[in-house]
């Protein structure tokens, strides 16, 4: 057990520092950042509110790990999220009850997940074009059950899952805390993982050893669904309404890059949903940073683009190689590091 | 002097190494004007590395290539083309999305007042292809012919801008046998214009119809060039496959098999991979499956295991119907399958010798019930000793062991599942001799244990050793069944070698 756990510390540590550093640097630029304090129960501070705020593109990077571990990409969730926070919004004002309204968005994102799955796996087509038939379609889909307007609600049971809070963590962290867990543990105590891997390594090879290729396919692209419909709900019960125009705008590209910060090769294969939720928070906490430290919000995107292209060139191989020799003292240091623990 | 003035073009002494291997050691190759040249060999034999030197695809590391008596060196392939050497693919690489006389004229279009004059162009792509024998709406893209015609647009405008000698490298492959006669009738006509064409192919029939001449190449090294007229059948494949393997082997000629019969495939097959085929396999069995590249052999093995579903005739597995439509149905039968292509279709690279050899097993219990570590680890372990896989450890990934360990990490992917019948596609291939030898031993022992095996391989004396029976395709159907007595390498090529009355197609 103890070269297992061994192995999993080893994986997660650059994205760990990674996440030291931003950290640091921002409580250096803006003090008060690591105050926590509780109020009415609930834990109240920036740290709090990064791992709230940053919700959505957790749970979407929860899914879209394992259609990329299948060698595939899911460029409809943001539309997906879109589509579900109007269906939920719409449901809830036409007087159905709190449970009628969830199950049914979960069916929703379910069945996305569905024609996402069936076009890449039945007909063969592209992921990156299967995904974003659903990605243009989506939103139009998510106007006309909004009927171009935004749909906003008062059912206090549906606000709740936006900003209440349970043992004094808001419930957007508690979901995709116990919603990651559940996942990770569904794929690792299971065969799921590995057979994830393998078709995403080599198809041919995996079906050729009898994996019922198709069907774990399809089932990937239902998780991401599924994700996708969670974030939905939780982004409209956020702002007590659904807007179909904005929710979830963009969010599939976040959700990419916290898979590729998280270190999961595009090119399908090892897959760590671990590493892609801290990828997420990584992400956020770079959003938040360069809020709170008063750079004109023009910036944020330029700088978070610069931190990014920061990270992939050290992923780069070509980068590897050639820095190859830089690493020889940090490779002579890491069996001390891990006898230590 | 070698180096006459018949010869339009000369490649002497070429050399080309790749890491690791010798692709082309010395090689000549000589061509006439006004000859057909057949260029032949076993995959891998460096025929398309000799062909991409020509065509300045690859840089060659030595020799020289005389065009019409003068040394060139061509850099890329426009700058081949411009010297006079034009290359046709199987694969036609020319825009499917753009019209015929498009393609024709592509980069020198006939031009008026700076803009393109399609009415000109489409008139000399009318005349040009009028010589020919193809009257075709040349105004229509090109997607919208037949592979055969769309073959003799390429070659008219491989010929149009080159015009001394003219590469054709498999073009007959997806074309019927009224489509390869067109074809024949074009080349001939051009061979009488003077043209040099070297003509790659793995049909011997075509081979006999249209060359003059033949060169034969194996492991990089040059056979022999011969006159089509004076080489038979046989010898020819003799040179082809090669005998040194004679030596090597050991005959290990199994003893006749007192097994029941199994497995009974009648009248199975799939129209356009293998002719309808009958096949019995006995228990404690190694049937062996001849024949040149593209005879049908890995399309009968990828029809047993239902990597293609067959669409004619029956399967019994001890007098029961089964179904084979899948491979995940062939191995709930109790069938293995180790793929030609151990890259692209055996292994999964990236992940251990572990996950490797777990992953048929895994499968088939189906992804609810993992198989626990200590089992998993059990398993790699117990098969990394007893087939003596070359690895540190068993979470090395596979990709890093070399082609004989991965080959037999793949052999214990099958092995871990206990199977009944194993399908081996070329077990052998590109790995090194210790581990060609262990291989070998391996298929006598799971015989030996009663197991049922299928094994193709291009290496005639390894079949004889190893094979009760030898199955001989040729042409996309199973043509003779060689036992007992009959069964040597010699009545093997001649069964490979004869003509049987078939047409040539």
């Amino acid at each position: 057990m103890m070269p297992i756990m061994r192995n999993y510390a080893g994986r997660l540590l650059p994205q760990c520092i990674a996440l030291v550093i931003i950290v640091i640097a921002i409580s250096i630029v803006f003090p008060g950042f690591l105050n926590l304090q509780i109020q009415n129960g609930r834990l109240y501070g920036s740290l709090i509110d990064i791992l709230n705020r940053g919700a959505p593109v957790v749970l979407l990077a929860i899914g879209m790990t394992v259609v990329i571990a299948t060698k595939g990409i899911d460029l409809s969730v943001g539309a997906v999220m879109a589509i579900c926070g109007a269906v939920a919004a719409s449901l809830i004002t036409s007087g159905h009850s709190l449970a009628e309204t969830l199950l049914a968005t979960l069916a929703i994102g379910i069945l996305c997940g569905i024609w996402n799955g069936v076009l890449v796996a039945f007909l063969d087509i592209q992921p990156i074009i299967a995904t974003l038939v659903l990605m243009v379609a989506g939103r139009g889909i998510a106007q006309l059950i909004t009927e171009g307007t935004i749909l906003t609600f008062n059912e206090p049971g549906l606000i709740f899952i936006g900003s209440g809070s349970f043992i004094g963590l808001p419930m957007p962290i508690v979901i995709w805390l116990v919603f990651g867990l559940l996942v990770a543990v569904l794929v690792r105590r299971t065969a799921l993982g590995m057979l994830i891997e393998a078709i995403g390594i080599n198809r041919q090879a995996s079906t050729l050893s009898g994996v019922l290729t198709p069907v774990l396919l399809v089932a990937a692209y239902v998780l991401s669904g599924l994700c996708a419909a969670i974030a939905g709900i939780i982004a409209a019960a956020d702002i007590r309404g659904a807007d179909a125009n904005n929710a979830g705008l963009w969010l599939e590209l976040d959700a990419i890059l916290a898979v590729v910060v998280g270190g999961t090769s595009l090119l399908g294969g090892r897959f760590s949903i671990a590493a892609s939720v801290l990828g997420a928070i990584i992400i956020q906490a770079i959003n938040t940073g360069i809020l709170l430290s008063g750079f004109p919000p023009e910036f944020n995107l330029i700088i978070k683009a610069a931190i990014i292209i920061f990270i992939l060139v050290l992923q780069s191989p070509r980068f590897r190689t050639a820095f190859s020799f830089l690493s020889i003292p940090g490779a002579a240091g890491k069996p001390t590091e891990r006898e230590a623990k | 002097m070698q180096t006459n003035s018949d010869n339009i073009l000369s490649a002497v002494r070429i050399e080309k190494g790749f890491p690791g291997t010798k692709a082309l050691d010395k090689v000549d190759l000589h061509l006439r004007r006004g000859e057909v040249h057949a260029l032949l060999g076993e995959n891998g034999a460096g025929k398309s590395t000799l062909i991409k030197c020509l065509t300045g695809a690859y840089r060659r590391d030595g020799g020289s290539i005389l065009l019409d008596g003068a040394e060139v060196d061509p850099r890329d392939t426009f700058e081949a083309q411009r010297l006079g050497i034009g290359t046709v693919y199987q694969e036609v690489n020319l825009l499917p999305n753009l019209t015929v006389a498009e393609n024709l004229y592509l980069g020198r279009q006939p031009r008026r007042f700076g803009m393109v004059d399609t009415r000109s162009m489409n008139r000399k792509a009318r005349e040009l292809l009028a010589e020919y024998e193809l009257d075709i709406d040349v105004t229509r893209d090109l997607a919208s012919y037949s592979v055969a015609i769309q073959q003799v647009v390429a070659i008219a405008r491989a010929v149009d801008l080159s015009g001394k000698v003219l590469i054709l490298d498999e073009p007959t492959a997806s074309l019927d046998a009224h489509e390869v006669e067109m074809l024949f009738r074009i080349v001939r006509r051009l061979k009488k214009r003077g043209l040099g064409i070297i003509f790659i192919t793995h049909f011997l029939e075509q081979v006999y119809a249209i060359s003059d001449r033949i060169t034969v190449l194996r492991n990089g090294q040059l056979v022999g060039t011969r006159e089509a007229r004076e080489l038979d059948r046989r010898e020819l494949i003799a040179l082809m496959i090669g005998r040194e393997l004679a030596t090597e082997i050991q005959s290990v000629h199994p003893d006749a098999v007192e097994g029941e019969t199994r497995y009974t495939f009648r009248n199975y097959g799939r129209r356009g991979k293998i002719d309808p085929f009958d096949l019995d396999v006995r228990a404690g069995e190694v049937v062996g499956m001849a024949g040149l590249l593209g005879s049908g052999r890995t399309e009968t093995a990828e029809i047993l295991f239902g990597a293609h579903r067959a669409d004619s005739g029956t399967a019994k597995v001890d007098g029961r119907t089964v179904d084979l439509s899948s491979p995940r149905a062939a191995i709930r039968q109790k069938f293995g399958f180790c793929p030609e292509d151990r890259k692209t279709a055996g292994i999964v690279g990236d992940l251990s010798v572990r996950e490797n050899i777990v992953l048929a097993l895994q499968a088939r219990r189906g992804w609810t019930r993992p198989i626990p570590r200590v089992e998993q680890n059990r398993l790699a372990d117990l098969y990394i000793r007893a087939l003596d896989i070359r690895t540190a450890d068993r979470e090395k990934p596979i990709k890093l062991l070399s082609g004989g360990n991965q080959q037999k990490a793949i052999l214990a992917r099958w092995l871990a599942t206990e199977p009944d019948l194993l399908i081996l596609d070329e077990p052998t291939r590109g790995i090194d001799v210790g581990a060609h030898a262990e291989i070998i031993r391996l298929i006598e022992s799971l015989r030996e244990k009663g197991m049922s095996l299928i094994v193709i391989s291009s290496e005639i004396e390894e079949l004889v050793a190893y094979s009760t029976r030898v199955v001989v395709l040729r042409d996309h159907a199973h043509v003779a069944e060689l036992n007992g007595a009959q069964l040597t390498a010699h009545r093997i090529v001649e069964a490979i070698a004869a003509t049987n009355g078939r047409k040539a197609s």
